[in-house]
């Protein structure tokens, strides 16, 4: 039986943490964690890339992996070229709702396009809670933020739609409430070839919860009442939304180049 | 089952968020009255004996200071 010291002794550094009290990122660590101990890897093999952001320092000073602390946005693309250079490693990527579908859009639709083989973590909490809780692409209609304090007048996207239908391997949705099937859903992921991107919603008790009102419990709470596994329900649904086998690009980059000739590294 | 299971918090790590304390099935966590050097109100544990094992403390601390130890020969 894995218990939290083992796993604190074992996967995570520099704690106490600069999250706020009852902050999801923890909790999205304590899943990653637990996945990649369950899934038997080694650790060595498993690095992670992250950008900027609140969700970003899950990696970059608390996880115990390699790890690279990039540019605004850009995590993606450096994970890309980290996973063809090499393709033995276990690419994660984690990254906040900002950073990946509000500054890094498109380089998520081309890399979901791509199919390369990344496992992407997108911490959905609806703003940019780093630099003091304005809207972002996710915030949904009506929802108050620092820089819309009658409620957002347009329409949040819904960004596993997005990569779904940029033809991304697995797409799945679930919330920090819901951390046995995250934990299961990780495990998964690294053993899929291809893009696998897991949108994980998560509360943030200060710059949602300073205008809505609302603490880190009472936002556990509201997803617990309002997300439903099952689709003909009305609410958020959770769970796997896509699974499909698909060439994946680094197999076929190292094919090509063994075609003509070459040797890869 | 009291003489067998142990629940370790860390009272410098735990951030006083009140997230075990709330989906706890069966309340044996409470806030406490005095402050860790932090300056939060840590998590303690007020009713062992009710515990089930389920670990969903373990599992939602997003701190990592819950550690629920169960020794298995003697239980």
């Amino acid at each position: 039986m894995i218990t939290t010291k083992d796993i604190r002794n074992k996967y995570v550094k520099n704690y106490p943490s600069a999250f706020c009290p009852g902050c999801g990122d923890g909790m999205v660590l304590n899943a990653m964690s637990r996945a990649v101990e369950k899934s038997g890897i080694d650790q060595k093999k498993v690095a992670a890339v992250s950008g900027i952001g609140c969700a970003a320092w899950i990696p970059s000073p608390y996880w115990k992996v390699d790890t690279l602390h990039t540019t605004h946005g850009r995590a993606i693309p450096h994970a890309t070229g980290l996973k063809v250079g090499n393709k033995d490693l276990e690419v994660m990527v984690v990254s906040g709702d900002g950073d990946c579908a509000g500054i890094g859009g498109n380089h998520l639709l081309h890399a979901a396009r791509n199919n390369i083989d990344l496992n992407v973590l997108m911490i959905n909490n609806g703003l940019y809670a780093m630099t003091g809780g304005q809207v972002a692409p996710t915030t949904e209609h009506g929802e108050k933020t620092l820089t819309t304090p009658y409620g957002n007048p347009s329409q949040g996207i819904d960004i596993c739609n997005v990569v779904k239908h940029s033809g991304a391997s697995h797409v799945a949705r679930w919330t920090t409430y819901h951390m046995n099937e995250l934990i299961k859903e990780i495990e998964r992921t690294i053993d899929i070839k291809g893009f696998s991107f897991i949108e994980v919603l998560s509360q943030c008790p200060t710059r949602t919860g300073k205008k809505e009102g609302l603490s880190g419990v009472e936002m556990l709470e509201w997803y617990r009442e309002n997300t439903t596994k099952n689709k003909e329900e009305e609410g958020i649904y959770v769970g796997e939304i896509q699974y499909v086998e698909r060439t994946e690009l680094t197999e076929e980059i190292y094919e090509q180049i063994s075609k003509r000739g070459g040797k890869p590294r | 089952m009291a003489d067998c299971l142990n629940i370790k918090i860390d009272r410098d790590l735990c951030t006083g968020c009140g997230i075990c304390i709330r989906f706890c099935p069966k309340d044996i966590l409470e806030p406490s009255e005095d402050l860790n050097q932090y300056g939060n109100y840590y998590a303690k544990v007020v009713d062992l004996d009710s515990c089930i094992v389920c670990r969903r403390c373990e599992l939602f601390c997003p701190d990592f200071a819950i550690t629920v130890e169960k020794e298995e020969e003697k239980c």
